[in-house]
């Protein structure tokens, strides 16, 4: 059986549109791999500091992008120091919305998971640093194990590390808690090679959908203590964080895309089916 | 002779924890880190060619090649705050080159990678029939693992959770844990070649 795969396209256009403008939520389940995630960085206390590597461009920004605001958004409020930085050459954009949006929202009170928090101003080399791009992550990575100064003198903005209120005494991933990798692409692998391999440091990893089954191993082999796939990773992370946002609305238009595109293999099938036994009649 | 001596010395340096040593290593990264910034060069510099050959001699759609040119000279443009600091950063903050990274990069690179929606659903309506074993089993696996977490499913989605769990920590995790593993013992084989130098692929010759 088999019709134009335009009526597909329609379809599946119609259900997304549909879906956007009907606002409802739909209950997110948290899995084990997210909730790890979430319990390391909620256990963090107020001076701690952790490394956040944003290494994804625009093209994953729908399923990365939530991960990162969630995340981000729970340290300042903690009050959790932040280095930032990115091996993808697209990434430092990121990292800049990501700082200039957080900045207005941690201006308001707020209470997440009832927990208050006042509204305060982050300031940049103080709550954090954005350290910006280096080419060859396997390289950047390894030299930041040594010292964050070897493949980023200054920061993204020209300042110098070593006049950084934040990274006095930082020397490189001794001094962080933990590093989580918000990667689309081998950048990921390369943390785990590199940084856990290497220097030990407890590393979660934030990946698009399509990479997610494949860094099970890892999981498994305590390489990564926590694992966010894909929307619904970023969806677990925001409704842990009791601070939902555009992964959870985009959460509705998955399940009935899922839903869409498996009516769509069924009906294949017994398109399928029904064509071979026709044959086997003939 | 170059590709040997200094593999070797980076195999030994990676044992010797002395700070010696940690110097020679992060020395030897900034000059990788250096002499990656000039692909980025030759980068632009093929970019500009192909572009300019294209619209030289009217090849088709030399149209396009007027505007990744245009939007390769005004970033460059915005990016250097106008051309007036070129050694600092300052650049990053123009409005213009904020601007247009946020409301034409980040747009057109998001659209691009939503069309493979559209694409796999169409892939998957067409390629996810039960023509075999292995095929039916594909297919099975394919829905279990997108509609485990389906709150549409009620009682339904519990067994589907565990079922999902099961399949992404066994199965998949072994076969994973398979091709990752038969992957680094053939990168470590190709660098040791690559140090001995029997491969010579990366120098242009047979």
């Amino acid at each position: 059986m088999s019709f134009d795969r335009r009526w597909v396209f329609l379809s599946l256009a119609i259900v997304c549109v549909g879906t956007y403008l009907w606002d409802f939520s739909v209950p997110i389940t948290i899995s084990e791999e997210a909730r790890s995630i979430y319990d390391e960085v909620a256990a963090l206390k107020e001076g701690d500091m952790i490394y956040m590597s944003v290494d994804y461009d625009p093209n994953a920004l729908a399923e990365l992008h939530p991960t990162t605001y969630a995340l981000a958004e729970l340290c300042f409020r903690k009050k959790v120091k932040v280095i930032f930085g990115t091996l993808s050459n697209l990434g430092q954009g990121m990292v800049d919305q990501v700082l200039h949006d957080i900045s207005d929202s941690l201006r308001d009170t707020a209470t997440y998971n009832g927990v208050f928090y006042e509204g305060r101003e982050i300031v940049n080399g103080v709550d954090y640093v954005f350290l910006g791009y280096k080419p060859y992550p396997a390289m950047v990575i390894q030299a930041m194990g040594l010292d964050f100064r070897v493949p980023f003198p200054t920061d993204y903005y020209g300042t110098p590390i070593d006049s950084i209120p934040i990274m006095q005494g930082t020397k490189n991933f001794d001094q962080c808690k933990l590093v989580v990798d918000m990667a689309a692409g081998n950048v990921a692998e390369m943390w785990i090679t590199y940084g856990h391999g290497n220097y030990g440091v407890p590393l979660a990893l934030a990946v698009t959908g399509v990479m997610g089954a494949d860094m099970y191993p890892y999981l498994r082999s305590g390489q990564i203590f926590g694992l966010a796939a894909g929307l619904l990773g970023a969806a677990q992370l925001e409704k842990l964080c009791d601070n939902p946002g555009r992964a959870m609305d985009g959460m509705r238009i998955q399940l009935f895309a899922h839903i869409l595109i498996i009516l769509f293999i069924i009906m294949g099938n017994i398109g399928f089916l029904a064509t071979r036994k026709l044959n086997k009649l003939k | 002779m170059m590709v040997f001596v200094f593999g070797f010395a980076m195999i030994i340096q990676y044992f010797i924890p002395h700070q010696a040593s940690e110097w020679v290593n992060a020395f030897l990264m900034d000059w990788m880190m250096i002499i990656g910034v000039f692909a980025l060069a030759l980068g632009i510099w093929s970019l500009i060619k192909v572009s300019w050959d294209k619209i030289k001699y009217k090849k088709p759609n030399w149209e396009y090649a007027i505007v990744t040119l245009a939007g390769l000279f005004l970033m460059i443009f915005f990016g250097f705050d106008y051309f007036r600091h070129f050694s600092t950063p300052i650049g990053s903050d123009n409005y213009m080159y904020v601007h247009f990274y946020r409301h034409i990069v980040i747009p057109i690179q998001s659209t691009m990678f939503s069309l493979l929606a559209f694409f796999i659903a169409s892939a998957a309506y067409r390629a996810f029939r039960a023509r075999s074993l292995l095929a039916t089993l594909l297919l099975i696996a394919a829905l279990v693992i997108m509609l485990r977490f389906n709150p549409l499913l009620g009682p339904i989605q519990p067994i589907m959770e565990k079922f999902s769990v099961w399949l992404l920590n066994v199965p998949n995790l072994a076969a994973k844990r398979a091709i990752v593993i038969g992957v680094g013992l053939g990168m470590v084989a190709t660098a040791l070649k690559v140090i001995l130098g029997i491969e010579r692929a990366y120098l242009g010759k047979d």
